[in-house]
């Protein structure tokens, strides 16, 4: 008989990637690969269930007599307030859209916030105006919460986090492991716009026109497409941190598939290009919080390409490429040139290049 | 966008190519010195366009490759220092030194910082005069003008807390030792055309006398690329040698004076390693006497630096142009952006990582049938 103190050797996973840094370092919440490797050494092993296994957006699980979504994500953006959103907007959007990707309603949200002494009580009245309003607008309930102050310099002002439960629509079975072969890839409109107004403002850059962010809930547009076709969805994301690319290269890998996409059919906005271009920037890096990717059998991808463009968040919704059967695991892009180039999963942050 | 999509126009590159393969006749091998062209070749696949005959080789114009491991160790001393606030471009951040990257100086708790421009340090400067400020001053002529302006106005505003980290090197020398070296296999280059909107192009009249080889200065969209190789083959193939300027809406002849008198202000030339290279005679610029109170080097004597480079790594050759990328056995196995053992595959302008990254690994079978199934989807 085995004993259940011994040590397993089989489920051990080996911590030696995690030791190149001994430290975190900024990379590791950048959305790329060093993050995904704390996941993958660090997190999985210890907490390992088949909810989490999923790695999804939400973990999706049977309770009772039906099928829950939940999700959680914490939110330190600065600065709190920017064009086209705020911290509170983001941390009642983030998670509805979580939950929404997952093919679930979102129905409760809890927000937990972290202060900071001398925090200004104006500026927390205006987060949390911020939040109702998002709360309201997704339809969603905020029914619990949490408090802590930290002493002043401990914190950036204020940090929150939000979790969320939603009920998963019937008939629905999206997933980051269901994208397969002939699948038509469509994203719900320009890519990058999140990303590039929070860096516009943080660092002091003006163009021609105000780059605003492009944070909304997702969860009614959504709707309307698995109302339409929600049989041909096979995997639906919202690309936020790491970007579009990051997303496509998570989905190709769990689904064990490649993708392709057609650079020049990927919506970006003049102004985002312009920025990226003076940042040494790639657009498909650039988080989006108002953004979703779908994963569409064939026969209904202009079905629900029309139905996203009928909404107001999916007017500039694309068809941006396919998923094969080759390369597995490989995001590969045809550039304007017409040539082909990998698109690899980023290390960790995105760097602005020297010239 | 005015001067972007133009320049990037699919149509008329293909038609460029075509005019590239109608008069090329002979196998001829070109090097692109900037890093910032080998990125545009690499991303857009220009390489792929040309004809089999015509080989790009990438140069050393990389200032992350290029900055010495020495240099590296010094800056990471610098920044661990308490009571240093050390800023540096993006890029610097993850390049490997001896034992560590900036990345995890800062995770250590150094005050590691992201700046746009070196201006910026010189207002942090101003904002912490309890701190001292170090700016990471690297690159080529084109990063030149804004470090020296910084390093004046310092000057000028008797500021004590800020100094420069130089690390300057410059494109000159560096043509004229890769065409020094008996190995040397370039027969024309394309010049970085964002040095040249600084320096003009009078430095290189005398290169192409002494060595008689087409130069050509050449901007960084596909189509200015695509440009600067079609002239680069036409001399080649009429066994012409001159000095063209394709990137005639940035760059003049005589360069940005202004800019020039600054930088003649306050730097002055030095031989300078380059890392994987060697030392280049005269290939570098330091802050001259009159600024020398500014270098960081002076004021932090940081001394016992034993630097250490990965014997795997053939970056030296790679910045040579000896061996393509892949060609070097770490590549993709001790080596990748991961875990990199020399600079060319950290900076995103670095051939190895521009190699890997866009996916150079991959056989040209698997590119082309992944080509074939977009295009028959993307346009059904």
């Amino acid at each position: 008989m085995a004993d259940a103190d011994a040590p397993d050797f089989s489920k051990w996973s080996c911590p030696l990637p995690l030791r190149d840094y001994p430290t975190i370092v900024m990379g590791h919440g950048g959305g790329g690969k060093l993050g995904n490797e704390l996941v993958e050494f660090l997190f999985l092993p210890a907490f390992r269930n088949p909810a989490l296994e999923n790695l999804g957006d939400a973990a999706v699980f049977e309770l009772g007599s039906g099928k829950l979504a939940m999700s959680t994500d914490s939110f330190v953006v600065q600065p709190l307030f920017f064009p086209g959103g705020s911290i509170g907007a983001l941390a009642v959007n983030g998670t509805v859209n979580d939950l929404a990707v997952s093919g679930a309603e979102p129905r409760f949200l809890s927000a937990s916030f972290i202060l900071e002494e001398g925090f200004l009580l104006a500026q927390l009245a205006a987060v949390v105006e911020a939040m109702a309003d998002a709360a309201r607008t997704a339809g969603v309930r905020i029914v619990t919460g949490d408090t802590k102050v930290v002493e002043r310099g401990h914190g950036d002002g204020c940090y929150i986090t939000t979790a969320g439960v939603g009920v998963v629509r019937t008939g629905v079975s999206v997933s980051s492991l269901h994208a397969m072969p002939g699948d038509v890839v469509l994203v719900s409109g320009t890519i990058g716009d999140h990303g590039m107004a929070i860096m516009s403002v943080r660092e002091g850059l003006e163009f021609e026109s105000q780059i605003r962010s492009d944070c909304a809930a997702l969860n009614g547009m959504i709707a309307t497409v698995l109302d339409a076709a929600g049989d041909a969805v096979h995997a639906m994301r919202d690309p936020t941190r790491g970007g579009l690319a990051s997303t496509l290269n998570e989905i190709a890998t769990a689904s064990n598939v490649g993708i392709e996409i057609d650079e020049a059919s990927v919506p970006v906005r003049a102004e985002v290009q312009s920025a990226c271009e003076l940042l040494g920037l790639d657009p498909v890096y650039v988080a989006n919080e108002g953004k979703a990717v779908f994963f569409v059998r064939p026969d209904s991808a202009d079905r629900v390409l029309e139905t996203l463009r009928v909404h107001p968040l999916g007017r500039d919704a694309a068809r941006i490429g396919l998923v094969v059967a080759q390369h597995p695991r490989m995001l590969v892009a045809r550039t304007a040139m017409g040539a082909n180039r990998v698109i690899p999963t980023q290390i960790g942050e995105q760097l602005p290049r020297i010239c | 966008m005015k001067y972007l999509t133009e320049f990037r126009n699919g149509e008329i590159a293909q038609r460029m190519a075509r005019e590239i393969a109608q008069v090329t006749t002979r196998p001829w091998k070109i090097m692109e010195v900037c890093g910032g062209q080998t990125h545009s070749i690499i991303r857009n696949g220009i390489d792929q366009m040309l004809p089999a005959g015509i080989e790009m080789v990438h140069g050393p114009g990389c200032p992350v490759c290029v900055t010495p491991l020495e240099l590296i160790d010094k800056a990471l001393a610098i920044a661990a220092l308490p009571g240093v606030m050390f800023c540096s471009f993006g890029d610097m951040l993850r390049v490997p030194g001896t034992e560590a990257d900036l990345f995890q100086v800062k995770g250590a708790g150094g005050d590691v910082r992201v700046v746009y421009s070196p201006l910026d340090a010189v207002d942090l400067a101003v904002k912490h005069p309890d701190k001292q400020v170090v700016f990471f001053g690297v690159g080529f002529e084109t990063t030149a003008p804004a470090n020296a302006m910084s390093v004046h106005l310092a000057k000028r505003r008797g500021l004590k807390n800020f100094s420069m980290l130089v690390s300057h090197v410059l494109v000159p020398p560096a043509i004229e030792a890769i065409l020094s070296a008996p190995e040397n296999r370039v027969q024309a280059f394309l010049a970085a055309g964002h040095v040249c909107s600084v320096m003009g192009y009078w430095e290189y009249p005398p290169l192409v006398e002494k060595f008689s080889i087409p130069i050509v200065v050449t901007g960084f969209e596909p189509l200015d690329l695509l440009d600067g190789i079609r002239r680069a083959v036409l001399q080649l193939e009429r066994g012409e040698h001159r000095v063209e300027n394709a990137y005639e809406r940035i760059v003049t002849y005589a360069g940005n004076l202004e800019a020039q008198k600054l930088l003649a202000q306050v730097f002055e030339t030095t031989d300078r390693a380059w890392r994987g290279i060697g030392v280049i005679p005269h290939s570098g610029w330091r802050l001259n006497a009159a600024y020398r109170a500014f270098d960081a080097e002076e004021r932090f004597q940081i001394s016992g630096i034993r630097t250490v480079e990965s014997p795997l790594c053939h970056s030296g050759d790679v910045l040579r142009g000896t061996i393509k990328p892949a060609e070097c056995p770490a590549f993709g196995n001790e080596c990748t952006p991961r875990h990199p053992l020399g600079a060319t595959m950290v900076s995103s302008e670095g051939a190895c990582a521009a190699y890997f990254n866009y996916g150079r690994f991959l056989s040209a079978n698997d590119l082309a049938s992944a080509g074939a199934a977009l295009s028959g989807a993307a346009h059904g």
